[in-house]
């Protein structure tokens, strides 16, 4: 078997190569409880950090959705304080002052770009901060839609944002208030409360199964 | 690119051969018929060596997956004397047992209804979130469009559960559709959609009309963190790392709330609850029949476990859900999802030939079956025209490059952003190159016995989501599930609070418990198995040999 030297917390095990860290880490013996959740690269649990040997950068990634490498130096970070301020989403407006007004250390970003480069999902993270600064919501939650809230950017941030909540925020925002109602919905829910659909339920929940059966064939498939 | 080993190469390049006449013609549907000879033949569920029938509790007699069986034939992993629960550390109306779609939106509906914050827990094994809603990727359906009716999507649920879901139950799932999503915009999710509003919708498996709402390919996440993001306003408290291990039960045998076990400190702690939503997910990590699974760490049974020993009804548990398309190719992706979606858009399951050997979207156990039979060796009466990886796995190609061809350039990486970015990190451009897939372990298609408030007909337990069962029969259809989740949540919450009101709890005890050990030793169940579950065993075996347990 090929295999690598990893330091799981400066420790070092022999596991084979082609393992992702997360699991590495579960060869070389550890039970995970944080840091392990999907692990499929959508709930962020497992935020981990490392170095690689001669090499002085310090990289953040998922993982479950990265191999290690000979010499790899791991540690996973449990848990992201973040702050979330108290909000309620019908009490805001979708104004450009509603980040910032909540998130006030949103004007203490300096550009340095940080948060991009730690991003495991590869967003354009700085965009998405200076996007909130100028309140285009809109910008915020494109930008930001595909953020599993790891919490890498908020741990390397030297402005201490706590990216992920203000996102959660603008793209609520974005949702609620800046996109169009589906009209047809509407309509449906309003058909319902009507009992338009009533009969034909009733009858399908009496039918014998034959019948059904029958029905459920004879349905039109739309192409 | 080219990062698939030569003999892959060998065969993507008869699927390149082949895909002009694909793109031009329309494939086949299956008949009744026919599903049913590829289901007897293939699918898993009807490999009789894959059950037992249980030989205790309210399911007596029913058959399940022996990964199953094994855990609800087994003792209490905590010691039921080892435990005071006659003094509650804290008293709630309504403990919600699990942290993922279906307990966070039983516990906003539980609040909604009148039950103050402080009065609802929900407690959860790993994070608020952690769970199989947070992946789905593909959608949720709705009958909303004009052409479409709830009366439709009743028809295709049923069909796709081969006729044995719970009626009453579908009619809950299908007029309560469009209302939850109508719920979801009001609450901010951002769903695909045209300019004016309208809802893109899809194709799923096994659907009539296109009615798979999405939100890109991470609509699971999207939902998920609403409604997470939701909870948190709302000021509903939540303890995580705390599974329950057992449910608590008063003289009258009503469930009056849980132990839950802190899993970092070891520490137990007794919650007594007027009422009691189980949302506690599936079995993806049992790994039936050795399948990998695209299930969450956390995805180990133990609502099941703790529920049967209170009495609660088990039903549909011998139907496993395979999703077709599980990852086979790199082996770090292996047994991850690559959603349905991707086929609603257009990409062909494809053999080493690079012929389209069954529909897209047929149900997904028909999918499934199909895929197997394709791979499966011919003495086994399988066709043997699967392709075989350098490690041994086998699969057939998803020919993803026709979703852009198609759909336009840049469709998938829109589209689909979450399944690119899987493969791209391992040098595979799915536009260019198709993907291998094989089925994986996805859901639990049974569960606890509900009616359409999510009763479980144990007074002060509820039960939603992928632990419930009925709902979807004996196969899910996809996008069903994330609207099971929200449906039931929120009807479990309503009922949860109703209860609550007037409930009037006893002394909490674990007698249920200790009458559920009793049986099993009459049963004669040998005492070396407990359960619940909690988390699978992914330590290595050389690690595992060697451990000691000493402080």
């Amino acid at each position: 078997m090929n295999e690598v030297t990893v330091f799981i917390m400066g420790k070092g095990y022999r596991v084979p190569a082609g393992l992702t860290i997360m699991k590495a880490m579960e060869y070389a013996g550890y039970r995970l409880t944080r840091g392990c959740g999907c692990r499929g690269g959508y709930c962020g649990a497992c935020a981990t950090v490392y170095r690689l040997k001669g090499d002085y950068r310090l990289y953040a990634d998922l993982a479950c959705q990265t191999p290690v490498q000979d010499g790899m130096y791991i540690a996973q970070l449990p848990f992201t304080p973040a702050e979330r301020p108290p909000y309620a989403l019908q009490d805001l407006a979708p104004e450009g002052q509603t980040l910032l007004a909540l998130f006030p250390e949103l004007a203490r970003c300096v550009a340095c770009n940080t948060c991009t480069k730690a991003c495991p999902q590869k967003l354009e993270v700085m965009d998405a901060v200076q996007a909130a600064l100028r309140g285009d919501i809109r910008q915020v939650a494109e930008l930001t839609f595909d953020c599993v809230s790891c919490g890498l950017c908020t741990m390397r941030c030297p402005a201490e944002i706590s990216h992920h909540h203000v996102w959660q925020l603008a793209r609520r925002l974005n949702g609620a208030y800046l996109t169009p109602r589906a009209k047809h919905v509407q309509e449906r829910v309003q058909e319902i409360a009507a009992r338009k659909f009533a009969v034909e339920l009733d009858a399908f929940m009496s039918m014998d199964r034959d019948v059904l059966v029958a029905a459920y064939k004879a349905r039109e498939i739309e192409a | 690119m080219g990062t698939y080993p030569k003999e892959m190469q060998e065969s993507i390049e008869r699927v390149e051969a082949t895909r002009p006449a694909r793109l031009a013609a329309k494939p086949g549907r299956l008949t009744l018929a026919e599903q049913e000879t590829l289901l007897k033949g293939f699918h898993p569920d009807y490999r009789p060596e894959g059950k037992r029938k249980l030989r205790v509790g309210a399911s007596w007699g029913d058959p399940v997956p022996h990964e199953l069986a094994d855990l609800l034939e087994a003792y209490p992993l905590l010691d039921p004397s080892a435990v005071d629960v006659t003094k509650p550390d804290q008293d709630v109306d309504v403990l919600v047992i699990g942290g993922g779609g279906a307990g966070t939106v039983a516990a906003i509906w539980a609040h909604l209804s009148g039950v103050p914050a402080e009065r609802i827990l929900i407690a959860t094994k790993l994070r608020h979130g952690d769970s199989n809603s947070i992946m789905a990727q593909g959608g949720i359906q709705a009958a909303d469009k004009p052409h479409d009716s709830p009366a439709i999507h009743y028809l295709d649920v049923l069909g796709g559960g081969h006729f044995t879901n719970d009626p009453t139950l579908v009619r809950a799932l299908v007029e309560d559709a469009p209302e939850i999503i109508r719920w979801h915009e009001d609450l901010g999710v951002m769903y695909d959609k045209a300019p004016d509003g309208t809802m893109s919708t899809i194709h799923g498996g096994g659907t009539s009309r296109k009615r798979m709402h999405s939100a890109k390919d991470y609509t699971g996440l999207e939902i998920l963190r609403v409604l997470r993001d939701e909870a948190r306003s709302r000021g509903i408290p939540v303890l995580e790392f705390s599974p329950a291990v057992e449910l608590l039960t008063d003289n009258q045998g009503q469930v009056v709330g849980a132990v839950l076990w802190n899993l970092e400190t070891g520490e137990y702690t007794v919650v007594r609850a007027k009422a009691t939503v189980l949302a506690t997910g599936g079995w993806g990590r049992l790994h039936i029949q050795g399948f990998p699974t695209t299930n969450h760490y956390g995805a180990t049974a133990d609502g099941l476990v703790l529920a049967y020993r209170a009495g609660a009804k088990l039903r549909d548990l011998d139907a496993v859900q395979y999703h077709p398309t599980g990852a086979a190719y790199p082996d770090q992706l292996v047994g991850l999802l690559i959603t349905e979606k991707v086929r609603g858009m257009d990409a062909q399951p494809l053999n080493r030939r690079g012929e389209l050997f069954v529909h897209p979207l047929e149900p997904r156990d028909v999918e499934s079956a199909a895929f197997i039979r394709e791979c499966a060796s011919p003495e086994k009466g399988g066709r043997g025209l699967g392709v075989t990886t350098p490690t041994g796995m086998v699969g057939v190609w998803l020919d993803t490059p026709m979703v852009d061809m198609i759909h336009g350039k840049g469709t998938f990486q829109r589209a689909l952003s979450s399944i690119h970015r899987m493969y791209v990190r391992f040098d595979i451009d799915p536009t260019k190159e198709p993907i291998l897939v094989y089925p994986t372990l996805h859901y639990q298609n049974g569960g606890v016995v509900i009616d359409e408030h999510g009763w479980t007909g144990i007074a002060g337990l509820y039960a939603a989501g992928e632990v419930e069962g009925g709902v979807h029969g004996k196969n899910r259809l996809m996008g069903n599930s994330l609207l099971d989740y929200n449906v039931f949540g929120r009807r479990a919450g309503i009922a949860a609070a109703g209860w609550a009101k007037n409930a009037a709890p006893g002394s909490p005890t674990l007698s249920h418990v200790e009458r559920y050990v009793g049986e099993l030793k009459s049963a004669g169940v040998p005492p070396t198995r407990k359960a619940p579950l909690l988390l699978p065993e992914y330590r290595g075996e050389r690690a595992l040999a060697r451990m000691v347990d000493l402080l």
